[in-house]
């Protein structure tokens, strides 16, 4: 009896072994699927190269960056404002400092501005969309969406513009400015996926079993929405960055000695058009940045949209 | 449509009344975020504006002025009343009433506005047709990169290569000749020289054209015509893309495949039947499109050197000008508000099921 028990276990415990080499063979072609379909597309692949490289870039700046001093208070009038050459690939600014080493640096505050505004976004933006969703047709719908419609009664810069203006200039607060725009765009997405799912069965099924709000919300309504959200979150962040960077131009976000790359352009363009490396190179860093996360960003939407279908 | 319909025209004004009965609310709620916002500022507002060298009495003037001693909602009650009879304060940079300051600096923004709004309606609908006529060809490749390169380059960025490529003398080298395009002026809104026109509308071109000047109206229409480019090409690359994308998609209905069948001329199908509901979609993103070129218009004006709402406000902005800030704020909104009832309006004339659904009670 016992050693049919012990073989019987032991045959369990294969089993189990087999199954989840099977799960972890399944999850490992699906990886494969998506990154067949994924690659499919080389601009999508082009724009993950170019994300890639960025964050690489930022991570490692100390070592990518050819004079890392260059960022902080550094003055080298013997050789402000050279051209391009060997010693500056692009060149060097008023005071002197590599303009290179400034923008590799600059990736830093734009991929910082846009992770810590999505992270403190889309937390605030489902919620409110679910919930007002999720109880439409009342008065938490009516009071959540009228705020919504006042938020984005005004054009969006203009909202940062006067927030951060109100609050001390500096990245933190722009960050701020931009996140009170932001919000209501999440929350008028969510609002319409959710008050369509609250009349599905399956949440009908939970409410009549009597399962929580909180249940509802967040198991089953919450889990539907999250590949548009994704997606519209790897799109975001190019605009978010290119947000950021406006209100650095207009002396809003990043300062002086800090390299914000709003910042780089909006001093360089005092130099135009006779030094035009000081504002071009740090212009093209950003277009590159939102390129990439525009490319990467749509290659997503049609991968997470086909496997929704 | 026929707007001389009685009956047309009826449902029409009832969708607008509805509109505008809606926007009221929002108006209210927008009243209360730019007062919030203009009060939320640690310290004392009235010592922010007067400066830390005035003397205390003042201070205590303007405080009163402004019944800071009072409730929060006795101070908004007094601030809406003031603001609805077109008083919202002075402003501490200019010395003047903020509204005077406005009327003087919005009609350079809406000009430079408008235009580049004209622009990119009639290149992107231009270039979407094409686009979408011509699927899968060469037209339609060139098109689908420059308006993905469109919507991804922000405007201050496209301004500043305008401005280096077309408005400065620097030598552009393709290494077998080197020449220059120094073809538009750089900097303000007419050349030094030339006359203000008689002020009717604010914006120089239709000022100068009003007043038969046409040497003056040609001079404003070049100083305006490079940041009206740069401000337009992202929301044409937008609408290019959506014109494409709808009017691909309707290629394909049965209605088309009809009226081929029965022989009406290739024009008239695209020109009568394909392109009016082709343009709903594009038509309603207008006014967001109109909302991103205002707040553009703050970086491409500075790039530019126009002397228009957004310098004043940025300006402004910079130096914790409260009450200015708070009256470009509100202006912009509304006027966006506006901008948005009106596109739903044109959208209503195209779209006969919008119109009926909006004038219904429900």
């Amino acid at each position: 009896m016992t050693t049919q028990a012990l073989v019987k276990g032991q045959v369990y415990e294969q089993e189990v072994e087999e199954l989840k080499r099977i799960q972890r063979q399944n999850r490992r072609d699906s990886f494969g699927r998506a990154w067949y379909k994924f690659s499919a597309n080389k601009l999508s692949v082009i724009g993950l190269i170019m994300v890639v490289t960025v964050i690489l870039l930022a991570i490692f700046a100390p070592l990518a960056a050819p004079y890392p001093n260059h960022v902080k208070p550094f003055v080298d009038y013997n050789n402000d404002k050279a051209a391009p050459s060997a010693q500056n690939i692009f060149g060097t600014d008023q005071f002197g400092r590599d303009i290179l080493s400034r923008v590799i640096y600059g990736f830093r505050f734009s991929l910082m501005m846009g992770a810590v505004v999505l992270t403190l976004v889309v937390p605030t933006g489902v919620c409110m969309g679910m919930v007002a969703g999720y109880y439409q047709g009342t008065i938490i719908d009516t009071v959540i969406m009228r705020i919504t419609d006042v938020f984005l009664s005004v054009p969006p810069l203009i909202l940062a513009l006067a927030i951060a203006s109100i609050l001390e200039p500096n990245l933190t607060t722009s960050m701020i400015a931009v996140s009170a725009m932001w919000w209501p765009w999440y929350a008028r997405l969510v609002y319409g996926l959710s008050s369509a799912l609250r009349t599905e069965y399956f949440v009908s099924s939970a409410e009549t079993i009597g399962a929580s709000t909180w249940h509802i919300l967040f198991r089953e309504i919450l889990p539907n929405m999250v590949s548009p959200i994704l997606t519209k979150m790897s799109l975001d962040m190019g605009w978010v960055i290119i947000i950021g960077s406006m209100l650095s131009f207009l002396g809003l976000g990043v300062q002086e000695p800090q390299p914000g790359l709003g910042t780089m352009i909006s001093k360089g363009k005092d130099y135009l058009p006779d030094q035009w490396w000081i504002s071009i190179f740090p212009a093209l860093a950003i277009v590159m940045v939102v390129l990439g996360f525009n490319l990467l960003g749509d290659g997503l939407r049609d991968l997470l949209s086909a496997e929704e279908v | 449509m026929n707007i001389f319909n009685l009956q047309e025209l009826q449902r029409l004004v009832i969708f607008l009344g509805r509109r505008l009965f809606q926007s009221v609310f929002v108006l209210f709620g927008l009243s209360i975020l730019i007062f919030l916002l203009s009060r939320v500022l640690p310290g004392d507002p009235a010592r922010t504006a007067l400066g830390a060298r005035a003397p205390e009495e003042t201070v205590q003037r303007l405080r009163e002025h402004m019944r800071l001693d009072e409730p929060l909602i006795e101070q908004y009650r007094f601030w809406l009343f003031n603001a609805l009879q077109g008083d919202l304060g002075d402003s501490l940079v200019s010395r003047r009433p903020v509204v005077d300051d406005v009327r003087d600096f919005l009609p350079a923004t809406m000009e430079l506005v408008l235009l580049s709004g004209l622009i990119s309606a009639v290149g992107g609908i231009t270039l979407g047709t094409l686009s979408a006529r011509h699927k899968d060809t060469w037209v339609d490749n060139i098109v689908r990169v420059l308006s993905y390169l469109g919507v991804v380059i922000p405007a201050f960025i496209v301004a500043i290569f305008l401005l280096l490529l077309f408005a400065s003398n620097l030598p552009i080298n393709l290494g077998f000749t080197e020449f220059e395009l120094d073809w538009f002026p750089s900097i303000g809104r007419l050349s030094s020289g030339v006359e203000r026109p008689p002020t009717v509308t604010g914006m120089f071109t239709i000022d100068a054209l009003l007043a038969g000047q046409f040497a003056t109206f040609l001079d404003a229409l070049h100083h305006l015509i490079l940041p009206a480019i740069a401000l337009s090409l992202g929301s044409m690359a937008q609408e290019a893309r959506i014109t494409r994308s709808t009017m691909s998609d309707n290629l394909t209905k049965d209605y088309i495949a009809a009226e081929r069948a029965l022989g009406i001329p290739e024009r008239t199908v695209m020109g009568r039947f394909l392109l009016k509901p082709s343009l709903i979609p594009t038509v309603s993103i207008f006014g967001l499109d109109f909302a991103a070129n205002i707040s553009n218009a703050f970086l491409v004006e500075i790039i530019f050197n126009w002397p228009g709402i957004s310098r004043y406000a940025s300006r402004a902005m910079l130096r914790k000008d409260l009450n200015a800030i708070a009256a470009v704020v509100l202006i912009l909104g509304v006027t966006f508000i506006f901008a948005n009832i009106l596109v739903d309006l044109v959208v209503g004339i195209l779209d006969p099921r919008i119109r009926l659904r909006g004038a219904r009670s429900d």
